[in-house]
């Protein structure tokens, strides 16, 4: 049976206007479509990554334009849809002024009272 | 019972010590005779890149030899040396892409590109796993 892995993303948009994606949330889509029993926890400043309506203008530099930015909701659209359970802190998104803001379908809170059970739930906790 | 462990990094050399904290780390797992997994992602995958040269330093006062200067690439050949001499082993992977993106292409011997699957087959097989993300 495969190992129950959760999947604590705190780092929040780390070089993606480099790599056009997060590459946690990325790799983390890799190993579900692998077969990996991989929940994810936003919490701190990641916890935006629920939110629905958020956009990364495109960079340029001279005569080079990116014509792929990053585009985060549809990222977390795709983690969700390769079968993810993806959880975020609730208190994390108060304190930012989030809750309320339209959020992405698919996703849970939890509270941070709560997250010491949830994380016994799980065979490996990974912090990114 | 021998133990298997997993390590997913993630920083670059020469940038912070967090790469060096998890060498240590490695460096006691393989000590014990531990079979260690190490799957190098996004800027980690230049720990064992081969091109890696000391230099000098006018500020030290020392030339390229009196100073000798620590290089990442030589401590995880050591790490792979020791991993063997303790009946254990330490498999190093670069993330594929990893180091498309940043032209480390050439790395010591003894390490090997991979996928993230590796690191998923890793986790499975290992007592457990360490993530040493970049912050």
């Amino acid at each position: 049976m495969a190992k129950k892995i959760l999947n604590i993303v705190e780092s929040a948009y780390r070089a993606i206007a480099e790599e056009q994606d997060d590459t946690i949330i990325w790799i983390t889509t890799v190993l579900k479509k692998n077969g990996g029993d991989i929940t994810v926890l936003l919490k701190g400043n990641a916890v935006n990554y629920v939110v629905k309506d958020q956009k990364a203008p495109a960079l340029s530099f001279g005569d080079w334009e990116q014509t792929n930015p990053p585009d985060i909701a549809t990222d977390m659209k795709r983690l969700v849809d390769a079968g993810a359970e993806v959880l975020y802190v609730e208190e994390d998104l108060a304190d930012r002024g989030l809750s309320g803001v339209g959020m992405m379908d698919g996703v849970k809170g939890i509270t941070r009272s709560a997250a010491p059970k949830v994380l016994m739930d799980y065979d490996q906790i990974w912090h990114w | 019972m021998k133990k298997a462990l997993t390590f997913a990094l993630m920083d670059p050399p020469f940038e912070s010590e967090r790469s060096t904290t998890a060498l240590r780390l490695i460096a006691i797992a393989v000590e014990r005779g531990y079979d260690v997994n190490v799957f190098a992602y996004e800027g980690s995958v230049h720990l064992p890149f081969a091109k890696q040269q000391g230099h000098p330093n006018g500020v030290h006062g020392r030339d390229l030899e009196e100073e000798n200067h620590p290089l990442p690439k030589e401590w995880i050949s050591q790490l792979m040396q020791v991993a063997k001499d303790k009946g254990g082993r330490l498999d190093w992977i670069n993330c594929g892409l990893c180091v498309d993106e940043r032209g480390a292409g050439e790395a010591i011997e003894g390490v090997r590109r991979g996928t993230p699957g590796d690191l998923l087959k890793w986790a499975e097989e290992s007592d457990n796993t360490l993530v040493i993300g970049t912050r």
